[in-house]
């Protein structure tokens, strides 16, 4: 048993490691980070100087705006469209159905980062380069397979009877979509927690299509930030720890429910 | 998608088409429709006049053979193997280790080391790269005092060509391990404990009952981890482009495909983009992972479901 918890531990420390030495060391001084970065800073060693260049010269809370505008824009957009699409999936039999199921599977698999020579000139030729609008949908449409499959398996589960006594009390098909969506909140909340992060972590789309300093993300500003200021330690040290810690939080807030998303996906 | 309704009884049903239309519509807009336009693309080429004519395989084939596309595509190809069995060779199993300690209820603390081993996924790649740059950096010595340790001698690991690759290899190893452990550790779980008991009974002992029944059950598992293990891989892209650039420094050891198809299609310091170059890399790359996804679902479905059929 021991040697199990020493395993973990050892494990535990090698995975956060990094990132608390990271931390620890953007807040001190250009010389403590050479000299002792093992240590947290001490009195005479904390510092801001790295802070403060990264506040300066790059606009960290726009790119939080942007990455929070397109993150929460893809995760409405999924939520209405895949909650809409699982529904008449699990609800409805008509011709098609299966087929429709699977081609909507398909996109689970394959990685969409392959069409993005022709996302960029759809994306052009519909006049949305350098806009939020743009990651939206990319991110919606690399979403929906998986939130569509998934959520379309948990309405199956459904009881009928519910939905017929509406209906016979003459509730129309939308009311009774409405109503079905509290009864599978648990799947809802962990797929989109499951998008949440891949969204907001992505480099390629914002890279490819919104480059503009208006419409940076967060991963895509602390990137470009990272390669102007490389020999700055302090600054660097800074906007790495700037850039992972609502991360962090939000990773903390959800964790529950991004492992209860992983798992269940496993089970099938 | 309409029902198969006589006219006169039902009316037609709208609402289906009204739920359905915005994920397909969306789906179908930006993820198959490029997907399908992209290959199409990569069948043509820019004639010198400057206009867009049908080529047929002729990209493929410059790919794979002319001079100026074909040792970078061949090196691209090659570090992606190695990428891959780095990750199948060190990540699915450490994940399978660390699933198996935390499957065990006499272990306290569970949910916690769980919920911290998983962190590094959740973080961007784009950290993740920096931080270990940071670590793996000859002037801070980080990594140098850990190897001393073990009497290695600290090097420029990422400035190496003959290192660069594995050890990015192994970065990626270190932010991902947390996704195979999910999965495994979900599987082991879900294995009845009356299972367990029988084989205990039977005499099983704890390598036996561990090999034998554990890992046999989970086996349906172990094919999802080496498919997404495939896929991922295959599709790599950000972290050698924050840590290596798009020119997969040092001298493009650590080029893999994905940097290959960014550099192909957008150009890069002295190279021109070549759009319809690029949508050939990404044809290859989807030829690729196809192929790997069809290995999946036809050979592994086959032996797990004949198995199953076995039980």
């Amino acid at each position: 048993m021991v040697g199990i918890h020493a395993v973990l531990v050892g494990y535990t420390v090698l995975a956060l490691f990094p990132v608390v030495l990271i931390v620890i060391n953007s807040f001190k001084s250009r010389q403590a980070i050479f000299a002792s970065p093992y240590i947290p800073p001490t009195a005479s060693t904390f510092d801001l100087v790295g802070y403060r260049t990264v506040l300066d010269r790059a606009s960290f809370p726009h790119y939080f705006l942007n990455s929070t505008v397109v993150t929460v824009g893809a995760l409405l957009l999924i939520f209405i469209a895949g909650t809409m699409a699982a529904f008449a999936l699990a609800e409805y039999r008509f011709r098609g159905n299966a087929l429709l199921g699977l081609y909507l599977a398909l996109g689970i698999m394959i990685p969409i980062r392959l069409g993005t020579v022709s996302i960029l000139r759809l994306v052009v030729a519909l006049g949305l380069t350098n806009t939020l609008t743009a990651l939206i949908l990319v991110y919606t449409a690399m979403g929906l397979p998986l939130a569509v499959f998934v959520l379309s398996q948990f309405m199956r589960q459904i009881p009928n009877e519910l939905k017929d006594a509406a209906r016979v009390d003459g509730a129309s098909e939308y009311r009774i979509y409405w109503m079905v969506l509290p009864l599978i909140r648990p799947a809802l909340g962990t797929v989109l927690v499951f998008n949440m992060l891949p969204i907001w972590n992505d480099l390629w789309f914002p890279l490819i299509l919104a480059p503009s300093e208006e419409t940076k993300t967060v991963t895509l500003g602390a990137q470009t930030f990272l390669g102007q200021f490389v020999t700055d330690w302090n600054a660097v040290l800074s906007s790495l720890a700037l850039a992972a810690i609502p991360v962090i939080i939000l990773y903390i807030l959800f964790s529950r429910q991004l492992i209860r998303g992983l798992t269940a996906g496993a089970i099938k | 998608m309409a029902a198969k309704t006589k006219p006169r009884r039902k009316p037609f049903p709208t609402h289906i088409l009204v739920f359905l239309a915005p994920a397909v519509i969306i789906y179908t807009l930006f993820m198959i429709y490029p997907l399908i336009d992209s290959l199409r693309f990569s069948l043509y080429t820019t004639n010198p006049g400057g206009q867009i004519v049908f080529n047929g395989l002729g990209n493929y084939v410059r790919l794979l053979t002319e001079e100026t596309f074909a040792p970078r595509f061949w090196g691209a190809l090659r570090n992606n193997v190695v990428f891959f069995c780095i990750h199948m060779l060190v990540q699915n199993p450490i994940g399978l280790l660390l699933a198996a300690l935390l499957s065990s209820r006499f272990v306290r603390g569970r949910a916690v080391y769980r919920t911290l081993i998983f962190t590094p996924t959740v973080l961007s790649v784009v950290l993740v790269g920096f931080i270990w740059r940071l670590i793996l950096s000859p002037l801070w010595g980080i990594a140098g005092d850990f190897l001393r340790i073990f009497g290695i001698k600290n090097q420029p690991w990422l400035g190496l060509t003959s290192t660069a690759l594995p050890v990015l290899s192994l970065v990626s190893v270190w932010q991902y391990v947390g996704i195979p452990m999910m999965l495994f550790l979900a599987a082991l779980i879900s294995i009845p404990d009356d299972l367990i008991e029988a084989a205990r009974v039977d005499g099983a002992t704890g390598w036996g009952v561990f090999w034998r029944i554990r890992f046999a059950l989970i086996l349906p598992t172990v094919g999802i981890v080496g498919v997404l293990t495939f896929v991922g891989n295959f599709n790599a892209f950000d972290l050698v482009y924050t840590t290596q650039s798009a020119l997969a420094s040092p001298d493009f050891a650590t080029d893999l495909l994905g940097t290959l198809f960014y550099r192909t299609f957008f150009g890069f310091q002295l190279q021109l983009g070549n759009p319809t170059m690029g949508a050939t890399v990404a044809g290859v790359m989807f030829l690729i992972i196809l192929t790997g996804v069809l290995i999946y679902l036809i050979g592994w479905q086959r032996r797990i479901l004949a198995m199953e059929i076995q039980l």
